[in-house]
């Protein structure tokens, strides 16, 4: 056991307040970015402001590891009345998995930001990456239903924008960021009315407060109604399969940074949010609930698996097929949380940190490889490995992860589901992980058959090996990858904590 | 026909929903699926106001209990109501809604304006703000090779 409690040496009167700090942070930080002199400035600004919020998750890790959960009333308004933020041991997963990747991809951003996205947008850009990563840590750490809307969008508003950003390389991030916008607002306003259901049903907007009111009030049609506008919304905000149409575009034509990040975070927030309604703030075990779970969640969540995974096997653009991986990804996720176990939510949870791990490592990778070689295709990538051998190395551990080969994260996950998917019972949950598992096998196994395998067509651009300031966290996060498929009892102890937080112990 | 009149107000908030995504999932234009997408939102507005909405309440600013303003609001309610309820004064409609959806608006102020400068930037690129000529403009680039660096 790795004890948290004091592994942050945060003095008391930060830990004190670092609900609030985490979330300010990255805040002050994007007005401090914005008004900064120099790409570079900004840069050290973005890099600041993610290291602190991080260092607050890390506090927090160890606050709920000593005392169970964090409530913290913003403005000492007590809740009901007040907007409080409420942190678990789900909340802490996320929030560290967040601030984490926001380290991580601002470390990265130094030297990658310049190939994808215009000089003169360096400090704003900077500044949406900000406000992207202080409404993701809102979000997992509110505990006032409304105050969820906001930061969804916050951190929403601002990937809007810097999915668009990603036009100098591609133009197609332009109408993919529009796309992205429609359906995430669309998803956005149907969690608002579900939201307004609910809060003409029981009169609260504290999540705590609305879970005690609606334990006696399962029959009403306006509660029912509320859950499904709720789901739906953060169905489409979490790249539910079918309502995933916006991901594929926005992951591929982003800037890498933005890739990056998202793929860690974006639709993980949301899946969050959504596994917080479903098991937490209604009724456990209520009939529409469990029938949600079991006749649309986990269907859904199996046929994502399964048909994203062959779209991500005849699609031809690298980074597209990377992004119907991560649709069917999510299907892994939510098969996982669908067992409604402790067992499974854990399993489904570690499967979501590993995950983020994974994409990071891939689409880190490729951004590396991005500055020098304007690769889009496949085919392009012949040869790199002769020319970049550390980019490819590192691109080839994340892939065997996503892959599941032994030693890696990927197969601990993996493993972990199949394990709880047994314990339930459910064994067409185990054969659709194998099917989904042997597509993801060829389509893996394409990319690293081009890019190991196959030599350079004479005559082509050539890549080079990424700069340093971006082989360093690469290599960080690959190595993550093996480290934790070795010895996982990190994210093993956080992701059991966020299922019994999530599910209250019972199994 | 009292079924219609006493869920007026959530008539109206629907039939404005459904009219906002039909327009956000039918039109082409990008400008057009903007404004579907502002009357989606608004109409969200409409339903929380209308929740806040306690029968014969007024504005949540608080009156004198005893003051002839008050004895005036009291009067104006309807006795049946009163006489059910056991209300002893004045009734306020609720705050709380109408705070939540300024919020709410301010949201969409901004997911608007953030949308709308993405469709001057589209129009830029593509010279076109329609989804199906931008849609045949994408392919021509799904099938070349990436930029020289």
């Amino acid at each position: 056991m790795i004890s948290f409690e004091t592994l942050h040496a945060a003095p008391p009167a930060l830990v004190a307040h670092a609900p609030v700090l985490m979330v300010a942070a990255p805040l002050i930080a994007a007005c401090a970015a914005a008004l900064s002199p120099s790409a570079r400035t900004s840069w050290m600004i973005s890099v600041t402001g993610s290291i602190f919020a991080a260092w607050m998750a890390l506090a927090l890790v160890g606050e709920v590891a000593r005392r169970g959960a964090v409530d913290y009333a913003i403005g000492g308004f007590a809740p009901p009345l007040g907007i409080a933020l409420h942190i678990d041991g789900l909340s802490v997963l996320m929030a560290l998995l967040v601030s984490s990747a926001g380290v991580m991809a601002s470390l990265y951003s130094g030297h990658s930001l310049a190939a994808d996205v215009r000089a003169e947008k360096h400090t704003l850009f900077q500044s949406g990456f900000l406000l992207c990563q202080t409404g993701l840590l809102g979000l997992v750490s509110t505990g006032d239903a409304f105050n969820a809307f906001v930061f969804l969008e916050v951190s929403s508003i601002g990937t809007y924008a810097l999915v668009a950003i990603g036009e100098k390389r591609d133009r197609r991030a332009l109408p993919a960021a529009f796309n992205y916008l429609i359906m995430g607002t669309i998803g956005a306003t149907f969690y608002v009315i579900g939201i307004g259901f609910l809060y003409a049903a029981t009169g609260t907007l504290n999540m705590a407060d609305m879970a005690a009111r609606l334990a006696t009030l399962s029959d009403s049609s306006v509660v029912q109604a509320g859950f499904a506008f709720v789901v739906v919304g953060l169905g489409i905000k979490a790249a539910m399969f079918p309502l995933h149409g916006w991901l594929p575009g926005a992951y591929s034509y982003a800037p890498s940074l933005i890739a990056i990040f998202l793929a860690a975070t974006a639709t993980k927030t949301s899946i969050y949010l959504m596994a917080r309604f479903v098991f937490d703030v209604f009724p456990n075990g209520a009939a529409f609930g469990q029938g949600f779970i079991t006749s649309v969640l986990a269907p859904l969540a199996a046929a994502a698996a399964i048909v994203c995974s062959l779209q991500a096997v005849f699609e031809k653009e690298i980074r597209r097929v990377l992004a119907f991986s991560s649709v069917a990804q999510v299907g892994f996720i939510l098969l996982g949380l669908s067992l409604a176990s402790v067992a499974g939510a854990s399993a489904g949870l570690f499967y979501l940190a590993a995950h983020a791990l994974m994409k990071m490592t891939l689409f880190m990778a490729l951004g590396g490889l991005a500055i020098s070689l304007g690769a889009r295709r496949i085919d392009e990538l012949a040869g790199v490995a002769r020319d970049a051998p550390w980019s490819a190395v590192a691109f080839g551990v994340g892939a065997a992860s996503l892959a599941g080969v032994p030693l890696t994260v990927g197969f601990l996950a993996k493993w972990r589901l199949i394990e709880a998917a047994l314990q339930s019972g459910q064994i067409w949950i185990v054969a659709v992980l194998a099917i989904a598992s042997l597509l993801t096998l060829l389509y893996v196994g394409r990319m690293l058959e081009a890019i190991f395998f196959r030599p350079a067509p004479a005559g082509a651009q050539r890549a080079r090996e990424a700069p340093v300031g971006v082989l360093v966290p690469l290599l960080v996060l690959a190595g993550l990858n093996i480290w934790f498929g070795l010895d996982a009892s990190l994210p093993e102890q956080l992701a059991n904590a966020a299922a019994r937080a999530l599910l209250g112990g019972a199994s | 026909m009292s079924f219609i009149l006493s869920h007026f107000n959530y008539i109206a908030v629907a039939t404005l929903m459904m009219a906002g995504l039909f327009i956000v999932f039918s039109s082409g234009n990008l400008i057009k699926r903007m404004i579907g997408l502002a009357i989606f939102q608004t109409s969200t507005g409409l339903l929380y106001i209308s929740l806040a909405k306690v029968s014969g309440g007024t504005a949540a600013i608080a009156v004198e209990p005893a003051s002839a303003e008050a004895r005036d609001l009291a009067s104006r309610l309807d006795p049946a109501y009163v006489a059910q309820h056991g209300i002893d004064g004045v009734v306020y409609s609720n705050p709380l809604p109408h705070v939540l959806i300024l919020t709410a608006i301010v949201v969409g102020v901004a997911t608007l304006a953030v949308g709308l400068a993405i469709a001057v930037r589209v129009r830029e690129a593509f010279g076109s703000v329609e989804a199906d000529e931008i849609e045949v403009l994408s392919r021509i680039e799904s099938t070349q090779p990436g930029p020289q660096t």
